[in-house]
């Protein structure tokens, strides 16, 4: 169904990913979402709006091909197909890297505008890998979204924080600003869930997190190993090997394109005592 | 299926440092004359000796670079009118 929608036109959604808390797994998040939908045969490309600290690259694995940036098309100094990155594992994949020198207020609203409008005549999803905080960068990264993913740890700052950025999605968004236009679609995406933690009382479980902010729940992706080798190695977590946290991302994309997917939480399995003895069996 | 290696695989974070080094040798250095605010300049100047000599419009020009560990690469690719426009 969704292939023949392709021939037509593309989608052009613009999904934010945010959360005011830094350290969160924003990156990582956006990295593996785009990854999985661009896996799935939608164009995807994913932008980085960290202005100053470029780090999308590095999580994606692209950081030895930049050669123009965000800022480079929105000041005119390249066009934009020249700064899109083509992954080289997924063809359906781009990302738009940003600039590791300039600062924030290299971001106009007017570029970013003319940037997000061209990728949506080309592209299916357009995912916005916001900064940390709820300055300049954050807001410009959600201005233009139809969609936003919250990216939420169960822990307090970082629950405070996604609660303040739902109210900046509701209030300084185009989406907010245009009388009648749909409100912006915001989902949390809980990280770093630790079962064992949870059970053992020291963290919040989900529902009370879900309780505080109350807006749906997008996935739940639990505390991994594979995450940290994910980034050591410049690969999307879902197109590394399999693991509970791809598992995780995989669900969560179905979940964001409307599939109809049950909460599960996954988990890693230990590694055997031979394979832990002989390194991993391939 | 069952096939053992007997040697541990390289660990995710000796790939890590070797990526950070080579990106941060590039960043902290300038890029070795490959900087990211030279690279529109250049642009401009390679789009502007071309013209002396043929028709190019601004979009025939792709740049494309490739950051290594011992040599960087610059690929240079411009596209022309089916008919060379040469003066």
């Amino acid at each position: 169904m969704s292939k023949d929608l392709k021939l037509e036109e593309p989608l052009g959604k613009v999904i934010v990913v945010t959360s005011g808390k830094g350290g969160v797994g924003k990156t990582t998040t956006s990295a593996a979402v785009g990854a999985e939908l661009a896996r799935r045969g939608h164009k995807t490309v994913v932008i980085d709006f960290d202005v100053g600290l470029r780090n999308l690259d590095m999580i994606m694995g692209c950081e030895r091909r930049v050669v123009f940036d965000f800022i480079n098309v929105i000041q005119g100094d390249a066009k934009l197909k020249q700064a899109l990155i083509r992954d080289r594992r997924l063809e359906t994949l781009s990302v738009l890297p940003t600039s590791q020198t300039r600062d924030k207020e290299a971001l106009s609203r007017e570029g970013v505008e003319k940037v997000l409008e061209e990728l949506r005549q080309e592209f299916d999803y357009i995912i916005c890998d916001s900064p940390a905080g709820i300055e300049r960068g954050a807001q410009m990264a959600m201005y233009f979204a139809d969609e936003a993913i919250v990216v939420t740890n169960p822990e307090v700052s970082s629950v405070r924080d996604s609660d303040r950025v739902l109210g900046l999605l509701n209030s300084l968004t185009k989406r907010a600003e245009q009388k009648g236009a749909e409100p912006v679609k915001a989902q949390v995406l809980i990280t770093r869930h630790n079962k064992a933690r949870i059970e053992s009382g020291e963290m919040m479980p989900v529902e009370d997190v879900l309780e505080i902010l109350a807006v749906p729940l997008l996935g739940i992706i639990p505390e991994s190993a594979a995450v940290l080798r994910a980034s050591n190695l410049g690969v999307p977590v879902v197109l590394d090997e399999p693991s509970a946290a791809a598992t995780a991302y995989e669900d969560a994309v179905g979940r964001l394109i409307g599939e109809q997917i049950e909460m599960r939480i996954a988990a890693d399995r230990r590694p055997g005592l031979l394979q832990r003895l002989f390194g991993r069996a391939v | 299926m069952f096939g053992f290696s007997l040697r541990p695989r390289k660990p995710s974070a000796s790939t890590a440092k070797e990526r950070l080094q080579i990106l941060l040798a590039h960043e902290r250095s300038g890029s070795g004359g490959a900087s990211p605010d030279c690279l529109p300049q250049l642009q401009r100047d390679i789009l502007e000796v071309i013209r002396r000599h043929m028709q190019i419009g601004d979009e025939a020009i792709d740049i494309r670079m490739e950051r290594g560990d011992e040599l960087s690469s610059l690929e240079i690719n411009i596209e022309f009118p089916g008919k060379l426009g040469v003066n």
